[in-house]
């Protein structure tokens, strides 16, 4: 019982947790979407972890609490690489944005430097 | 102007305010009419200002990108200028300017023409894992360019239109991706590369790592772009 009420507590503080960031626009929809889903899954489970037991027996599993800490950690490997995916493209992005800041810099720089010297020529 | 073509130096520096004037002033003393742009690799020295001193167009990058980026920077100011051949060179002094006419010529062609020490000039020599990865390099590249290749990691490169207006879209920054993944996209592509023989000079500034962990390192690495490289598409 006391276990029961540490997991269901421990998912009930994350759930909060995502839905207080949601509201104050620290997280994007698309992620805490994401987050939400998992807790809707995660937190019955956490007050009846016996849930899962037939589903682990199909699948050979003996506990159905084992078969959620299997999948929760492939899960978890999946949103590593998601995230590291995610990197990727926003340093793609961001090194094209110096790329036209540097050459918006360098046609400033010129056009300045010719109308320093028209006006340097004309004075 | 080089054989009626425009051409366009690119030098990346990357805190190089020690060399890069003289640089600079050697390029446009052997190569009058020829423009140079010197990429800013997000330097904390003075390199900008020294370099737009000495003559050179300046585009500064606002943090390090690395080689390749800067380079991609360069190719694509070489496409928005219009220029018929873009040439990179080193900024630390080891490319002579002296050989550009040599690779410009090569142009007409070759639509890569790299400028490779080992050729039979100059006295450069490396040993131990850094002499194998460039064993290993070279003999792959070479098969997939169809070509010779004895230098793949050559900073001293020049292309002609429908390599810069490739190089101006894609252009990988990672660690050697700048010269071997590179090489091996513009072969697949069926794009001509040649290399010339060019003799390399002492760098005017900074030293190149002579530890025996780094060049093992260097040769994983090597390895390991080379591979995805070619299993890339």
């Amino acid at each position: 019982m006391k276990l029961t009420l540490v997991t269901g507590l421990t998912g009930l503080v994350l759930l909060v947790t995502i839905i207080e960031l949601l509201r104050r626009r620290q997280l994007r929809e698309k992620y805490g979407m994401l987050w939400l889903a998992v807790l809707l899954i995660v937190i019955p489970l956490s007050l009846f972890p016996r849930l899962l037991d037939n589903v682990a027996g199909f699948f050979g599993v003996v506990s159905g609490v084992s078969l959620v800490l299997f999948l929760g950690i492939v899960f978890l490997l999946l949103v590593c690489v998601h995230l590291s995916w995610e990197v990727s493209a926003l340093e793609e992005e961001t090194r094209t944005l110096a790329e036209d800041f540097a050459l918006l810099r360098a046609e400033i720089d010129a056009e300045r430097a010719a109308r320093d010297e028209l006006v340097s020529r004309d004075g | 102007m080089v054989n009626n073509k425009r051409v366009l130096i690119i030098i990346p520096a990357l805190n190089e305010a020690g060399s890069i004037a003289e640089v600079v002033g050697e390029v446009r003393g052997e190569l009058p009419g020829v423009d140079v742009l010197v990429v800013d690799d997000g330097s904390s020295d003075r390199t900008a200002a020294v370099a737009a001193a000495a003559g050179a167009r300046v585009a500064k990058l606002p943090y390090n990108l690395g080689v390749g980026g800067a380079m991609r920077l360069g190719y694509r100011f070489a496409r928005d200028h219009d220029y018929d051949v873009a040439i990179q060179i080193d900024a630390d002094g080891q490319h002579d300017p002296r050989y550009v006419p040599k690779l410009v010529d090569l142009l007409d062609d070759n639509d890569l023409v790299i400028g490779a020490r080992f050729a039979g000039e100059g006295d450069y020599q490396a040993r131990g894992p850094r002499r194998w990865a460039m064993v290993m390099l070279s003999a792959v590249l070479s098969r997939v360019a169809r070509t010779k290749l004895t230098d793949t990691t050559s900073g001293f490169r020049a292309a002609n239109r429908r390599v810069i207006e490739m190089f101006a879209g894609w252009y990988p920054v990672e660690y050697l991706g700048d010269t071997v993944e590179t090489l091996v996209h513009t072969a697949r592509r069926g794009y001509r590369i040649r290399q010339v023989p060019v003799a390399m000079r002492k760098r005017m500034a900074g030293t190149p790592s002579h530890s025996p962990v780094k060049a093992m390192i260097y040769l994983g690495r090597a390895f390991a772009v080379l591979t995805l490289a070619l299993i890339r598409r």
